[in-house]
């Protein structure tokens, strides 16, 4: 049985698994760059231990030095958070190795899902419908223009390996990919060490929604119902909800059993996520699959009762789920707002001392914080500082509340985009629920000058 | 005269151009790194470029200048 864990992250998620950690009994152990000596988290664990300078090679990407780390703290597990790590298989591998739990699925399942090329053809060979597109990586910008011509413009050119919108662009010409296909290709080679890319049909008015599950390592799985996640910039999540104020009951039946369809394909073990686009028709088609815990997990443990981190420290311990797809509910609604520390109009980031950070506490708010009162956010890592989560007993008591609580927060010293969120929540297409991922920049047309 | 100035705080990823170069308006000076994203900083006009007032790997605030160009 797992008696202690390191935490292989930083900011909230660590300070949320050392949370349910501390519930179960279970021993913590940090590991922070220099740039986080006085992060919240690092006092918050049992033991913490300096891995390297801010640079994330030197630091949370060092997976030598963190194995290194577990071995001498004694630690029998290793939780990858999200990011970093995460979905890294040789770091899976080199736990499995050294004797240490990876609390997540099998590296062999995060290389398959790692590769979008290759993660497309399985989700094919379980009957889950994907985008229309290519098979293979495209070689050349010709061959990606008679491609693009075959499935019809407008068309995304994605890179195999990206991530966080990296290597992805939208074209609508053949001109275009001509222009985008290098440049695109260089950047993902630059990023991810891999060039690949491939063509999928642009699906217009798409709403992103993905699938939460859980499976034991004794084939049992089940879904936590879905989280509508098209509040987005720059192809990163805003605001996340659920359940989604779009979908029909079937088509959250159908999404649902499509997902652990696929899981059970791959043989898929632990907590993961399915994300899907849905088109205005209610069609949905697999865009990729997160194998580890999300940012907006909470929202899904908000409606459900379910401690999703408990749960993965459960299956990884080998215990069998303990609850049925039948048992499951959805109770009431809940929202997740990410407060980023940018500027809520240009979105460029705004890292500096804040001097104030103070959101209302109350009873259906939930807040998951990297950073405090008198604390220096670094131009290290990602500018994402607290998630501010919200539940009402309908969608509508949830946005007031979160409309309320946003009004009454107080972060000074550097710029947040909590005044866009405000917006967001004031705004007729996000309270009748219309939302596409192309709300923001339609709505909030700030990135042009 | 002017001043190209950081329009957000983070560490000085690279420099594209150097002291004497002609810059058109729009061309890229250096390329801010923050919070994962790298920015590049544009010159508003053309001109030649009279000091760069910044290295590889400084940090700087938002509204420090960055370069000095000359009409």
């Amino acid at each position: 049985m797992i008696s202690k864990v390191l935490i292989a992250n930083r900011g909230e998620i660590a300070l949320r698994v050392m949370r349910t950690c501390k519930k179960m009994g279970i021993q913590t152990v940090a590991v922070y760059s220099e740039a986080d000596e006085k992060a919240p988290f690092v006092q918050m664990a049992d033991e913490s231990y300096l891995i390297g300078p801010p640079r994330v090679n030197e630091s949370y990407l060092n997976a030598d030095k963190i194995l290194a780390v577990a071995k001498e703290s004694g630690a029998d597990a290793i939780h990858p958070g999200y990011g970093f790590l995460s979905e890294n298989g040789r770091f899976a591998e080199k736990c499995e190795d050294a004797g240490i739990i990876f609390i997540g699925p099998t590296s062999k399942v995060m290389d398959l899902m790692g590769s979008k090329i290759e993660a497309r053809k399985a989700m094919k060979k379980a009957n889950v419908p994907i985008v229309p597109g290519t098979e293979e990586a495209v070689k050349s910008t010709e061959e990606a223009i008679e491609i693009a011509n075959t499935i019809g413009y407008p068309v995304m050119l994605k890179a195999s390996a990206g991530g966080g919108g990296i290597g992805m662009q939208i074209v609508n010409s053949d001109d275009e990919l001509r222009k985008a296909f290098d440049s695109n290709a260089k950047r993902a080679e630059t990023f991810f060490g891999d060039g690949s890319m491939f063509l999928e049909k642009k699906i217009d008015h798409a709403r992103h929604i993905e699938i939460q599950l859980l499976a034991d390592q004794h084939g049992n799985i089940v879904h936590l119902f879905e989280r509508e996640c098209s509040i987005q910039r720059r192809n990163q999540k805003v605001i996340e909800e659920a359940p989604s104020a779009f979908i029909s009951e079937s088509t959250r039946e159908r999404m649902g059993k499509a997902a652990v369809s696929a899981a059970k394909e791959l043989g898929y073990t632990n907590a993961g996520t399915i994300e899907f686009l849905v088109d205005s028709n209610q069609n949905f088609y697999f865009l990729e699959m997160n194998t580890r815990i999300q940012v907006e997990h909470p929202v899904t443990e908000e409606i459900t009762g379910i401690d999703i981190v408990e749960q993965q420290i459960n299956i990884a311990n080998g215990r069998e789920l303990s609850f049925t797809q039948e048992e499951l509910r959805i109770h009431g609604h809940a929202i997740e707002a990410r407060i980023y520390a940018e500027d809520p109009k240009t979105f460029f980031p705004s890292p500096g001392y804040i001097s104030t950070f103070e959101v209302p506490e109350g009873e259906n708010i939930r807040l998951e914080s990297a950073v405090t009162s008198n604390y220096d956010v670094t131009p290290f890592y990602d500018p994402m500082i607290s998630k501010l989560i919200v539940k009402g007993t309908s969608r509508e008591e949830a946005i007031n509340l979160l409309r309320e609580t946003l009004m009454n927060t107080r972060i000074e010293g550097i710029k947040t985009n909590v005044p866009l969120l405000i917006e967001i929540t004031n705004h007729q297409e996000y309270l009748s629920g219309n939302t596409t991922t192309k709300f923001i920049e339609e709505h909030f047309n700030l990135l042009k000058k | 005269m002017q001043e190209v100035k950081a329009m957000m705080a983070g560490n000085v990823w690279k420099i594209v151009v150097a002291v004497g170069d002609t810059v058109e308006e729009d061309q890229d000076i250096v390329i801010l790194e923050s919070m994962k994203m790298e920015i590049p900083i544009a010159a508003e006009e053309s001109g030649t470029v009279k000091e760069i007032k910044v290295a590889e790997g400084d940090f700087v605030n938002e509204g420090d200048v960055i370069a000095i160009i000359e009409a």
